[in-house]
């Protein structure tokens, strides 16, 4: 049977994209951050999964004003590096797995969680940031992927509760599924950040302290916090760490927390990084 | 009833709600059209022209050939949306937030080496700003 082993979550600053593809990451601006991620390269090569769920946001590139999907799941063979408006990042193309992404669609779906299929869809650096953090550059992805765009940037955005409960879906349906396959759940975005207005650059490093640990011991507790909390708290963008309760949602309630990183800045924003695993 | 907006007490913030999608339709799907390499020369060789092509307001408009963030902002403007306005300009999220705030680039760029702007003083409007 298919299991989820590990929970991973990551900023997915687009910066940090081009300065991998531009060969900065040794600028000093740079390096402390890149080095935040040199366990988690290791950490990856040594459990490397065979699928990768990645739950992520589409910034206006896939999803225009025209559909906007609150949950949406990537069922196609394979998702190309999207153009947003700078040019397509040099990395590999994104090969899918549509059985199990088929197989995740039907059974949350019959669970009460209305996704919407998605069989064509280009990625933007929401996926494939936190794919260059973890995997590094390599000529092709070294696992297939089942992309998870949550809708964060049209208010309203799904509840922290609904996405706590949607994970604990996933995890059903994947522990379903009848391949033997190495699943990790990856929730990505976030920490604290705002890229609008006269107050961005708003930066709370207690509120996303507070996260990790809540996100690790009580995450039900903190999937009550409101959408007006992560606001004010955490800046408009910090909304998205609703997607890191995806994750949690989909692992043991009792996990080991294997590494955690933070780091403030990479450009406007709180780069935040946890690696769990399931302790059974 | 009104749709509740708890979030409008905080400063400096605009929530893109449903209000501001409908007010800001054409403007984004105008910037949606810049993903496109042949789309972004044409923009950028008469960015009028291009811009009349679609039904935005002048104001709109005016707003885009002004580059001024906030004042798309305020007129619909969603900044994932817009990125794709200064992504092709060449210029990154930082720059663009930056000219939102006031400050420099030197100066935003400075703040965010020192830990970010701090939430004390910007949770609620009327509050004494700090930082």
């Amino acid at each position: 049977m298919a299991r989820i082993t590990a929970g991973v979550t990551t900023s997915h600053i687009p910066a940090i994209g081009a300065t991998i593809d531009l060969g900065k990451t040794k600028e000093p601006y740079w390096a402390p951050l890149f080095e935040g991620y040199e366990f988690s390269k290791k950490w990856m090569a040594e459990n490397k999964p065979d699928v990768v769920f990645l739950v992520y946001n589409d910034h206006a590139t896939a999803f225009s004003l025209e559909i906007v999907p609150t949950f949406a799941i990537g069922c196609a063979a394979e998702f190309q590096p999207a153009d947003e408006g700078w040019g397509p990042r040099p990395v590999p193309v994104v090969k899918g797995q549509p059985d199990l992404a088929w197989h995740v669609a039907q059974s949350v779906i019959q669970d009460d969680f209305d996704l919407t299929i998605v069989n064509k869809m280009d990625v933007d650096h929401g996926l494939t940031v936190p794919l260059s953090l973890m995997f590094g550059e390599p000529g092709e992805w070294p696992c297939t992927v089942i992309p998870f765009p949550v809708n964060v940037v049209l208010y309203p955005p799904p509840s922290g509760n609904r996405c706590y409960q949607l994970g604990k879906a996933i995890r059903k349906a994947v522990s379903s599924f009848d391949e033997d396959l190495n699943v990790q759940i990856w929730g990505t975005g976030g920490m604290s950040h705002q890229l609008q207005g006269p107050r961005a650059g708003l930066i709370n490093k207690a509120f996303d302290q507070d996260f990790f640990e809540r996100l690790i011991a009580e995450p039900a507790e903190l999937a009550k916090k409101p959408h007006v909390d992560y606001v004010r708290e955490a800046g408009s963008e910090g909304i998205e760490l609703v997607m890191w309760l995806i994750m949690r949602g989909a692992m043991d309630d009792d996990v080991d927390e294997v590494y955690r990183f933070y780091h403030v800045p990479a450009s406007n924003t709180a780069v935040g990084h946890l690696i769990l695993e399931n302790r059974s | 009833m009104a749709l509740e907006k708890p979030y409008r007490d905080i400063p400096g913030t605009t929530v893109f709600d449903s209000d501001m999608s409908r007010i800001g339709y054409h403007l984004n799907q105008f910037c949606m059209t810049l993903m496109k390499a042949e789309n972004r020369d044409r923009f950028h060789a008469d960015e009028r022209a291009y811009l009349d092509e679609w039904e935005m307001t002048e104001e709109q408009k005016q707003a885009v050939l002004d580059r001024d963030y906030n004042a798309m902002i305020s007129l619909g403007g969603n900044i994932y949306f817009l990125a794709k306005i200064f992504a092709s300009d060449g210029l990154s999220f930082q720059y663009a937030a930056a000219t939102m705030t006031g400050m420099s680039q030197e100066e935003y760029a400075q703040m965010m080496l020192d830990g970010g702007r701090s939430p004390e003083g910007n949770r609620y409007i009327g509050e004494k700003k700090n930082g």
